[in-house]
């Protein structure tokens, strides 16, 4: 055999090891998500337009409401209870729209490809979660600069900043791999932009972002509990700021996300096939 | 191995009342260039995706590198290539990138980078592997989607129409590279096209379907040995489908 010629027989690299099986199934998940950094690194200047929004949000909706008395926030200032609000409120919009690259990927004929690779579907799923959330702690770094320049003190010990890029992951994975299950529901760009839109506001505003949950009806303080946005802000807050105390235990809120997470990739797993339909 | 390369019994396909593939079977040996020919909607593509695991059959059965595609989808994927009818590479990533994708996605870790310099080199693409494929021209969009299928060393290489909108040169090298394919790996390969010059410069066998039949099928020049002296390709494509291919379009 010349040419391309395998430096195994054929049946040889099919050979199955459980650590093999394990090294592939990594390799796997690594291909989609290192192809997101490449297509990042190629045109970063996403990067840059995606940091107008927290920046405004924490510019002129932070310095307006840091003016307001009255808003519980344990004795922080409204500005800097506001960061970790905003930077996973940034994360959530960059992943909430996610979806639409899977339906773009398969206009242009590449998901087709990748569905016929032996990569399972959820080696496919996963890999687009964590690019999802490469993308969200490239929003981090920015949030992050944008508060010191305004002089909003953040921690910066190695386990909060460990934990906040956990987090961040963890909840843009979130996000993005529900976006994947509308995109294989709803198939087409036109109905899938509705219906993010339709889903981002409710998201942000029935959670504790830019304000505590204390402070909410109680029908809406239902809403945001049984959201994983309240608890990804609660656990940055706690990651972020000094003296903040969590409104949630710590084994609830890793159990809500990885369970959350769990749940959904499993579902995008089964469902991902159905969007070449 | 298997006798054959690929082989169907009796494969449907159905979509609500539209029987798309009507009771196909077919045997292909290994190391066949199969040319599957046809109008528009005779359901070429559809057999296609039910070969390559990405469409059930309604019914009937299939093996495709002795592997059965409904129970084994990913012992078939593991040994088959594809190269779709759409151009379909990644336009914001490198031609060495959307290679490196596929490698890592078919498992490939002894070599990888080896590899797909290889392809590509066979491919004339080495000195355009760092160029984002959004700047390569349509024919160095298909030989880099030919140098991704070959990537796996695929026993069965599938190729839906692959030299539609190429001009005359880059379909010629297509051709070329195709044939080189087959000689240097002994690779089975299953094409459609509607270019009846190109399944007959190609293909061992060729087989001529509609409405989700297949027709006649044979060597090329046996079948047109068969329809009259003298007669070509297009002529049996026209006896049998009772359409001149200008009609039939250029996608199936």
């Amino acid at each position: 055999m010349t040419g391309i010629s395998s430096p195994l027989p054929r049946e040889a690299q099919h050979a199955p090891s459980v650590l093999r099986n394990l090294r592939v199934l990594l390799t796997q998940i690594a291909a989609i998500a290192d192809s997101e950094i490449q297509k990042l690194r190629h045109d970063p200047v996403e990067l840059f337009t995606r940091v107008i929004q927290p920046v405004l949000w924490l510019l002129l909706f932070g310095q307006v409401f840091g003016r307001v008395s009255g808003i519980p926030t344990g004795g922080i200032p409204y500005q800097s209870y506001l960061v970790p609000g905003i930077l996973a409120q940034s994360v959530l919009f960059i992943a909430i729209f996610y979806g639409i690259s899977a339906i773009w990927e398969r206009d242009l004929g590449i998901l087709y490809k990748y569905m016929m690779s032996p990569a399972p579907r959820g080696a496919l799923v996963l890999g687009k979660a964590i690019s999802a959330g490469i993308r969200g702690l490239s929003q981090a770094v920015m949030v992050y600069l944008i508060a010191l320049m305004l002089g909003i003190h953040l921690r910066h010990d190695a386990l909060a900043l460990l934990g906040v890029v956990g987090i961040i992951t963890v909840g843009a994975a979130i996000f993005s791999t529900f976006s994947l299950i509308i995109a294989c529901i709803v198939k087409t760009r036109e109905r899938f932009m509705g219906i993010g839109q339709v889903l981002t506001m409710p998201l942000f505003f029935a959670s504790n972002a830019i304000y505590p949950i204390a402070l909410m009806p109680p029908w809406l303080r239902v809403m945001a509990a049984g959201n994983p946005l309240t608890y990804q802000v609660d656990a940055l807050r706690a990651l972020m700021l000094p003296g903040y105390h969590l409104a949630f235990s710590i084994q609830t809120n890793i159990a809500v996300q990885a369970g959350t997470l769990v749940v959904l990739i499993a579902v995008a797993a089964k469902l991902y096939p159905s969007i070449l339909d | 191995m298997s006798r054959w390369a690929i082989e169907a019994q009796d494969l449907c396909k159905r979509f609500g009342s539209f029987l798309a593939v009507d009771r196909l079977s077919l045997c292909i040996p290994h190391g066949c260039v199969f040319g599957l020919l046809g109008p528009n909607g005779a359901g070429k593509s559809t057999t296609i995706k039910m070969l390559t695991t990405l469409a059930a059959p309604t019914s009937g059965s299939a093996r495709v590198a002795g592997y059965d595609v409904s129970t084994e989808a990913v012992q078939v994927r593991r040994r088959i290539g594809y190269v779709p009818q759409q151009q379909s590479a990644d336009p914001d990533l490198t031609g060495f990138e959307n290679l490196l994708v596929f490698a890592r996605l078919y498992g490939i870790i002894e070599q990888r980078r080896a590899r797909i310099v290889e392809a590509l080199e066979l491919m004339d693409l080495a000195d355009a592997k760092d160029r984002l494929v959004r700047h390569y021209s349509g024919g160095m969009v298909r030989r880099l989607e030919i140098a991704q299928s070959m990537l796996n060393d695929p026993e069965v290489l599938f190729m839906d129409e692959p030299t539609i909108g190429l001009d005359p040169l880059a379909r010629h090298t297509v051709w070329e590279r195709v044939a080189k394919l087959r000689e240097t790996h002994g690779t089975t390969i299953f094409l459609t096209t509607h270019y009846m010059d190109e399944a007959a410069a190609l293909c061992g066998i060729v087989a001529f379907m509609n409405t989700g039949k297949i027709l006649d099928s044979g060597p090329p020049h046996e079948l047109t040995a068969k329809y009259g002296s003298g007669a070509t390709l297009d002529d049996v494509f026209i006896r049998l489908t009772g359409q001149p291919l200008a009609k039939s379009g250029t996608h199936a």
